[in-house]
């Protein structure tokens, strides 16, 4: 579904992503793991679409076509979903109407009618209740004020709306209480399929412990330098990631 | 010839088409004599420092239409509100059309001035009313020394309109260039409810200079919505003078939607003559190209224990040029007055600008007075995270500016107006309406 191949980005004129190698196939979780200032957060944004940082080496194959010199709407309508790390405030938008703006641009995009009126209002009561929103949430400007757990169900009932075929989760445990973890994660989980894909980007383990993943990848310094399965994450979380650091050292 | 010399040595052909034993040319004389004496305002008036009206006096306008033209009511409807019931009163070039005209003396009066003024039952209105609370400066003076024609609203104690009066001037472009000056009166007695939409609107490119004088009285618990849509083409210019004067307990609010026109300028002016009294003033301006807005509010607490509230939203793209000059006089005696000014604006090109000049003038103690003003850019980061949701960025932009205006645009209490302004927005801004507000 989705590969990465020697990807290489900068953001004013600093390298941050030294050669990322990557595939995901559907039905797959991946996660990325690291510590701060791995790269982590701007391989979710440049998988995405985000301009601010510069693509110089590489390219982003998703479902077998080049999507590296897309806009990150383009993106969004071939079926790529980012989950925030830290979602914007716009107020005067409420949650409704820019979902249902969201949805109606995907279709346009895509050569389909609106969705009938009765059918989004269906699917949004539906969706809601999946992450557990009381209604008075959707009529509220989006993201504003909200606690950082509602900004992070909101991501993901977005994300239940959209139905993306890819889902980058960029740090979406951060600011979770143990419960908001937990109907996050059972969102997310709840909307697994064969068809689709996720790629969950985190610093901890403990998102792992709800949303399993398939695959676990060590980003250090812009590259990927470790791949495992799940209990490569139990062993990181145990003891850091120094002892890879020291491992990357004696190779070189 | 100058303008001004036109319009002076046009006053004495005036003169022939009126009664001039009226009351009302005492005030016309007086008027003219203040015109002749002062002249256009300039840059050097504090209060037009930022806009200039040299570029518009410079057409030869013809001061009265030579002959009346006939248009058809298709050519108008686009600028009706037809999906509503409502009154009508319709001027072509300055020229009241009958035909095209829906007015009433039934529950209450939305009629002519002309007929307001030569008709002896309205006597004592006109003579309580007329020419009250327009301040004596030249572009009023002006307008005063022309008045003649325009829109009469009397509601009468206790009356609600059950239906909206619509004020619209077309012109139709038979004059190579056209200067109008409506004056109009507005009327709320006591507990009477009334709702307004006013349009200037040129059917062709030749230029059109507007300088109309509306005075509006909002008598105790009386209730008056009126709105202005400014959406003209760009060689009409429009100078807007509107003082309103309230009493106990009323509530009166100036909804005005600054879409288009060469040069518009808002002298709107709320005096509050009672306690308890509710002044709303709302503003939303979207300007490209090179058109000019300028608002010049002024809000005057004389009582204690009211409300005022200011907000003016602009959005300015191309080389358009905005000014906002907001002054709020609180006097000694208006304590507890409450008075919020806010005035947020996005630059969307460096060519742009705006001119924004708050002016707090409090005599009293015991007052809350707030005001601010932002200037800045869209959000590069919420466009960005609207992008991702699919949203093209064309479309993301106006949901973006869409969400700036919201908050005014929910103060138009008619569906209709605000479905029209909504519409007429997203046309201006290149986005067919996949979302609602």
């Amino acid at each position: 579904m989705l590969q990465v191949k020697n990807l290489h980005a900068s953001v004013e004129g600093e390298e941050i992503l030294k050669g990322i190698n990557l595939e995901i196939k559907p039905g797959e979780v991946h996660a990325i793991m690291g510590p701060n200032g791995s790269g982590k957060s701007t391989l979710a944004s440049v998988i995405a679409g985000n301009e601010d940082y510069e693509v110089t080496e590489g390219d982003i194959i998703f479902e077998k076509a080049n999507i590296s010199e897309l806009s990150a709407d383009e993106r969004a309508h071939k079926g790529i979903f980012l989950s925030f790390q830290y979602p914007v405030e716009i107020p005067g938008v409420s949650v409704t109407n820019f979902i249902k703006t969201s949805i109606n641009q995907i279709r346009k995009a895509r050569g389909q009618e609106d969705m009938p009126a009765n059918e989004m209002l269906k699917k949004i009561r539906e969706k809601a209740a999946l992450l557990e929103m009381d209604r008075k949430f959707l009529s509220r400007s989006l993201n504003e004020g909200f606690s950082g757990g509602e900004k992070k169900r909101n991501e993901i009932f977005q994300m239940a709306m959209l139905e993306p075929k890819l889902a980058v989760l960029d740090e979406t445990d951060s600011g979770l209480d143990i419960d908001a973890l937990r109907v996050v994660s059972n969102g997310v989980n709840k909307l697994k399929s064969d068809e689709n894909a996720t790629l969950v980007i985190t610093h901890y383990q403990r998102l792992l412990d709800y949303i399993v993943p398939d695959v676990v990848h060590v980003l250090i310094d812009g590259r990927i330098v470790k791949t495992g399965d799940k209990d490569l994450a139990k062993v990181l979380e145990e003891k850091g990631y120094d002892w890879i650091k020291e491992e990357l050292a004696q190779q070189a | 010839m100058d303008l001004k010399e036109k319009l002076i040595s046009s006053f004495f052909a005036f003169e022939e088409q009126i009664d001039l034993e009226n009351d009302v040319h005492v005030l016309r004389n007086k008027a003219i004599e203040f015109f002749e004496l002062n002249g256009f305002p300039t840059k050097k008036d504090e209060d037009w420092k930022y806009t200039s009206l040299n570029k518009v006096l410079k057409h030869d306008y013809s001061i009265f239409p030579k002959r009346e033209v006939a248009i058809d009511y298709k050519d108008i409807r686009k600028y009706c509100l037809h999906e509503i019931d409502t009154y009508q009163i319709v001027f072509v070039d300055g020229v009241y059309s009958s035909h095209l005209s829906s007015t009433t003396h039934d529950k209450f009066d939305a009629c002519l001035m002309s007929s307001a003024l030569n008709n002896p039952k309205y006597e004592p209105l006109i003579k309580k009313y007329f020419n009250k609370i327009a301040p004596e400066d030249s572009l009023v003076s002006l307008n005063t020394a022309f008045s003649k024609e325009g829109a009469f609203i009397r509601v009468p104690k206790s009356v609600i309109a059950e239906k909206p009066v619509e004020i619209l001037h077309f012109s139709t472009g038979n004059e190579a260039a056209m200067m109008l000056q409506p004056r109009n009166l507005i009327v709320a007695e006591e507990n009477a409810h009334l709702q307004i939409i006013e349009r200037h609107q040129s059917l062709t490119d030749n230029p059109v200079l507007t300088n109309s004088v509306t005075e509006m009285f909002v008598e105790k618990r009386a209730q008056v919505d009126y709105y202005k849509i400014q959406n003209d083409n760009e060689n009409a210019s429009l100078i807007d003078n509107t003082y309103t004067e309230q009493h106990d307990d009323s509530l009166s609010s100036v909804h005005t939607f600054s879409l288009g026109g060469k040069l518009t300028r808002n002298n709107l002016n709320f005096y509050q003559k009672g306690e308890h009294i509710n002044s709303v003033l709302n503003g939303v301006t979207i300007l490209e190209n090179k058109q000019h807005v300028d608002h010049n509010t002024l809000v005057h607490h004389q009582q204690p224990n009211c409300e005022s509230h200011q907000d003016y939203k602009g959005i300015f793209s191309d080389q358009s040029v905005g000014v906002f000059n907001g002054k709020v006089l609180v006097d000694k005696i208006a304590q507890k007055t409450d008075a919020f000014q806010s005035n947020n604006n996005i630059l969307l090109d460096d060519k742009s600008s705006i001119n924004s000049k708050p002016q707090l003038e409090i005599f009293a103690d015991d007052v809350k007075c707030s005001h601010g003003c932002t200037i800045g850019e869209l959000d590069d980061e919420a466009l960005y995270y609207l992008k991702t949701r699919g949203i093209p960025e064309k479309e993301a932009k106006a949901l973006m500016m869409f969400a700036f205006a919201n908050n005014v645009l929910d103060g138009v209490k008619l569906p209709a107006v605000k479905t029209r302004i909504t519409k007429q927005i997203a046309r201006k801004l290149g986005v067919e309406l996949g979302f609602e507000l």
